[in-house]
């Protein structure tokens, strides 16, 4: 493993992102911009977050890393392997055994600790983007506070579905101060960035922004008195593990329409089954 | 320059950056507990945490700014030879080490733009001792109540009341550690 500097990236690299780090840490949810680096994997599979976690991790870390909830998919699977062959740090799948978990667009369901940093993975980090594409002007939005745009947005989204449809990467306010946009995590999760224990860092790569919300911070998802926030989920149990409060993913199991849902957190439902807990389609440990 | 200045840095260096970068993180992550940092030696009147801090966090492209009280030669050559930092103003510190006293005034220091709030000077304040009392911080990282050991408690209450503009500290002392980001409300005790 001495062929690589600890974790893959040289030390003026990490220098520049964790005073990035540092920065976004002391301003919850705002944006600083990084010069993020070219890593040896293509941008949308995680370069900002790897950046991050390579910037934090020391060498008595365990590390976990999720994919949509899973530990066992490529995306997951190779930056743990990665992290492994430059860092040499211990690997880990259960969520309460990790010290720092890099995730792709989920947040676990066991109940985060004090102590914990969770790495977001982060496509598109500017929440306004997508209503106004030019930087010069969404810098000058979050710093007059006008976020106005993004009520209207929601708005729209009642008007013309009846309710609002954003259902992933549903934006924040932090501390009363910086819309924030939370990754793509569903917004199932959103009710878990809101005064977590666990310190939550957020990197996009391509985009060149690192943010951040300290433990215990409010996070308020967006939303009208009428139309208030509610985090959504499939309307069914867990096939396998039987929960019934548990993000699910839909999964197509034949070509006659045959489908089952089952918890999107891998660690979180094999750890049910153990437990003893089976659901519809599931077979007892 | 002096042979001495050629010593003192980190052994190991990679590995010990991350645990010092990582007690400084958690430290501003959650405002009033203090972490323990090893790995720098630095001549006096540094402290190894605020030396570590250096070490872990300035390079060619910040700004060092040494207050009076630790404005000597021997540790102007060993941030030059380990770092390579510009010794700057305070105008233009990223980074400005000094004991409470020798920092004054704190105006001089860049707060951020408001359009960048980032671009803001982190201190590094050197104290006699540290401890997790006396005033009262509340705050993001901080789950209800908090107490640090502060210099004053005026000068961080106009700091909070210019968010998301302001300065972040660090507090040293020793091998030891904490710190305060702009976000923490103080109030006596």
């Amino acid at each position: 493993m001495s062929d690589y500097n600890f974790a893959y990236l040289d030390e003026e690299t990490k220098r520049m992102i964790r005073r990035a780090i540092l920065k976004g840490v002391a301003i919850p949810g705002y944006q600083v911009p990084f010069a993020s680096r070219e890593m040896p994997m293509p941008y949308g599979w995680g370069t900002g977050g790897v950046q991050v976690t390579a910037a934090c991790l020391t060498p008595e870390d365990v590390l976990k890393v999720i994919d949509q909830g899973a530990d066992d998919t490529t995306n997951a699977v190779s930056i743990r392997k990665f992290f492994q062959l430059t860092a040499g740090v211990e690997v880990t799948e259960a969520t309460a055994g990790a010290s720092l978990i890099q995730t792709r667009h989920r947040i676990p369901e066991a109940a985060l600790t004090e102590g914990q940093i969770v790495v977001f993975q982060v496509p598109i980090p500017e929440p306004l983007r997508f209503l106004e594409p030019r930087e010069t002007e969404t810098r000058k939005m979050h710093e007059l506070e006008e976020y106005g745009l993004m009520h209207v947005k929601l708005y729209e989204d009642i008007a013309r579905h009846g309710q609002i449809a954003t259902a992933y990467a549903y934006p924040v306010k932090v501390e009363g101060r910086y819309v924030m946009d939370p990754s793509p995590i569903p917004k199932f999760d959103n009710p878990k960035l809101d005064g977590s224990p666990a310190l939550m860092l957020f990197g996009a790569g391509r985009e060149q922004r690192i943010y951040a919300l300290p433990p215990y911070t409010k996070v308020v998802s967006l939303d009208f008195e009428d139309h208030p926030f509610e985090p959504s989920k499939a309307d069914h149990d867990c096939d396998l593990c039987g929960a019934s409060d548990t993000y699910l993913d839909e999964v197509i199991v034949d070509d006659q329409g045959g489908r089952m849902f089952v918890c999107s957190d891998t660690d979180h439902c094999r750890c049910r089954r153990e437990a003893g807990h089976v659901g519809r389609l599931g077979v007892a440990a | 320059m002096d042979a001495a200045s050629l010593s003192g840095g980190f052994a190991d260096t990679a590995r010990e950056a991350a645990r010092a970068f990582r007690a400084s993180l958690d430290a501003m992550a959650r405002p009033g507990t203090l972490h323990t940092v090893t790995g720098a030696l630095p001549p006096a009147p540094l402290s190894p945490a605020a030396g570590a801090l250096i070490l872990t966090l300035a390079d060619t492209t910040t700004g060092v700014h040494l207050a009076p009280s630790h404005d000597v030669a021997a540790l102007r050559d060993w941030i030059t030879f380990h770092t390579g930092a510009p010794l700057v103003g305070p105008e233009a510190a990223v980074f400005a080490v000094g004991t409470w006293a020798s920092l004054q005034p704190l105006d001089r220091f860049p707060i951020g733009r408001a359009d960048y709030p980032d671009r803001s000077a982190t201190l590094i304040v050197e104290m006699p001792a540290l401890a997790a009392s006396g005033v009262r911080l509340t705050g993001p990282g901080i789950k209800e109540t908090a107490q640090l050991s502060l210099p004053e408690t005026e000068a961080f209450l106009q700091n909070a009341q210019r968010f998301p503009l302001g300065l972040d500290f660090f507090f040293t002392a020793g091998d030891q550690l904490a710190a305060l980001p702009r976000t923490t409300k103080v109030e006596p005790n």
